[in-house]
């Protein structure tokens, strides 16, 4: 049934900027604060009280929508949206409406089939956060007599960002959001936590028989704090949609909850117009105008991107696709890569030990790539030592818990030595076969008589004496020199 | 024109309870004051080619740098609140 109706869906994030403090007044930004101590009476909307723009928050956004690819508006303007609710302290929240800051943008992202899919981004503009609410006696808005408002979040800054309707399944939806908050987290614009809620996704969903091109009514979906909502709420709307349809019932415009113990979409309010919004232009703040030369001077401030670090890798380096993807995922372990790499180490090795033995001790331990004592030269320098053979990849992973916990003194070579890691070779390692061999003489008789898997027992023989320090291919050639002579 | 009905309309968005003469009245009103703003059409031809503005005084919006700084005690601002609860504002029920 499904297999005959086509999914159209878009997304609107609202993502809150990491600035010091709020969009229009000098009031701290943090999520955490004691109830109402981040006020002043500019975000609570006193009367006769003027807001001014942040600079940060201005460059943020324009970093943002410089990323996405977006086209800069020469002049922009701020409005006041109108609703009564008492999470907006002046009953209006000053927003964006028909001249928003950036326009016509896009973004890349990979669907399940591996393709490259370029996803459009309508509009990025500008707002101020709304206040939060806690309602009295009840868990819900509806049983409660009364209810508490706390207005540190009044005033946040944010960028709404809108996508095209491109996308047609849960899973190229969670993509699109997951993309977007990587490179907002490149730019440092942004710390994408769906937890806290700094990044918020609402989505819009339709279904429409495969073919047609007319849409259908659209039905949109909050209250989805991960990416893994995003698309179990989105398949689960597709799935009651076209159901819905199938029984010959018309879909409603409204907005519904995700729920994330029920697994299912419900309702929450039908839709209002736009229109009820009743916009009109800010009379506290001029347009903010641009001039082709400051959005240069932006542009070009702009860090290297996700897309560009995951080509880069595949062409400069050889990783894979799927390598790319992972160690471009997060900037800073990127940039780590980088500088391994720029060590003169190889890519591939670099890309092994960073994504396996320090992944898996970052995660254990709850730690960034930029919080440990393990250094891209010391990696690069221990990576040399393997490469070179003066250390074995035992003996390497062995050594890497010190390195990942502790500040080293010198070079690792010198910690190398001061264990008495040293790969072992030469005259050393020939004695101490010779020596594991005349030691053995009854499994040398049956390895000369043609059992010759007995090498692996000499070998173990020999690494047991050196506790694992013999070069293991020349233990091997020594071995079998001697016994087949 | 403004009907009754985008009175009443507007009245609810606004959450104000108007009376039936009152919706009248402001209906009255509100064309009154659309018809005297109307006027200015009659300007048309001398402003052929001027850019609409949304407001009288030129300029480009002034920016703050991003630092914090707080003047007024938050105890104080909420002092001023009809209804507290420790650190919060109260507020009556939302919905009845």
């Amino acid at each position: 049934m499904r297999e005959n109706y086509e999914a159209v869906i878009g997304l609107e994030i609202h993502c809150q900027l990491a600035t010091a403090t709020k969009i229009f007044c000098n009031c701290p930004n943090t999520f955490g604060a004691h109830p109402n101590a981040n006020v002043c009476p500019v975000c609570l909307g006193m009367p006769g009280v003027l807001p001014v723009l942040n600079a940060k928050a201005l460059e943020y956004a324009i970093k943002a929508a410089l990323a996405l690819n977006c086209t800069i508006a020469p002049l922009s303007k701020f409005d006041r949206k109108q609703y009564f609710y008492p999470d907006l302290p002046k009953n209006y929240q000053i927003s964006q409406y028909d001249l928003p800051l950036a326009t016509n943008g896009w973004l890349t992202i990979y669907t399940e089939e591996g393709r490259e899919k370029r996803i459009g981004i309508t509009r990025l503009h500008m707002e101020e956060d709304a206040g939060k609410l806690v309602h009295a006696g009840s868990d819900r808005l509806a049983g409660s007599s009364y209810s508490l408002v706390d207005y540190n979040r009044a005033g946040v800054p944010l960028c709404e960002i809108v996508s095209e309707p491109d996308m047609r399944s849960g899973a190229e939806a969670a993509a699109y959001a997951q993309e977007l908050r990587r490179i907002l987290r490149y730019l440092g614009v942004c710390d994408g936590n769906m937890q806290e809620g700094s990044l918020r996704c609402d989505v819009n969903v339709s279904v429409r028989p495969k073919g047609s091109s007319k849409l259908g009514t659209k039905v949109e979906i909050k209250n989805m704090n991960s990416f893994n909502a995003i698309q179990r709420a989105i398949d689960y709307e597709i799935d009651r949609q076209v159901a819905a349809i199938e029984a010959g019932e018309r879909i409603v415009q409204e907005t519904r909850l995700w729920e994330e113990n029920s697994q299912r979409t419900i309702t929450m309010r039908v839709k209002e117009g736009s229109s009820d919004y009743r916009y009109f232009p800010e009379p506290d703040l001029p347009p903010i105008v641009l001039t082709a030369a400051q959005i240069e001077a932006y542009r070009s401030a702009l860090p290297e991107l996700p897309r560009q670090k995951r080509q880069r890798y595949q062409l400069e380096y050889g990783l894979n696709a799927y390598e790319a993807n992972l160690i471009a995922d997060d900037r800073s372990v990127a940039e780590f890569f980088e500088a391994v790499v720029a060590t003169g180490a190889e890519p591939k090795p670099a890309f092994n030990w960073i994504m396996g033995d320090i992944t898996a001790y970052l995660n254990e331990n709850k730690l960034k790539i930029t919080e440990i004592p393990l250094t891209p030269a010391a990696l690069g320098e221990m990576l040399q030592l393997i490469a070179d053979q003066t250390i074995s990849t035992k003996i390497a992973k062995d050594l890497l818990p010190e390195l990942l916990s502790q500040p080293l003194a010198g070079t690792v070579k010198d910690l190398v030595a001061a264990k008495g890691l040293k790969v072992m070779t030469g005259a050393e390692l020939e004695a101490i076969v010779t020596e594991v061999i005349n030691s053995h003489p009854k499994e040398v008789e049956q390895y000369r008589a043609g059992k010759t898997k007995l090498l692996g027992f000499f070998v173990g023989q020999v690494m047991k004496r050196t506790q694992g320090k013999a070069e293991p291919q020349t233990t091997n050639d020594l071995i079998k020199a001697k016994l087949e002579n | 024109m403004i009907d009754r009905a985008q009175v009443a309309h507007v009245a609810n968005l606004a959450r104000l309870q108007l009376a039936e003469a009152e919706v009248e009245i402001f209906a009255k009103q509100l064309n009154d004051i659309l018809q005297y703003v109307e006027q200015l059409n009659q300007l048309d031809p001398q402003l052929e080619g001027v850019e609409p503005t949304t407001r009288a005084i030129e300029g480009t919006i002034p920016t703050r740098p991003d630092a914090i700084r707080q003047m007024v005690d938050p105890e104080a601002l909420l002092n001023c609140a009809a209804a507290r609860e420790d650190t919060f504002f109260r507020v009556p029920q939302i919905l009845g």
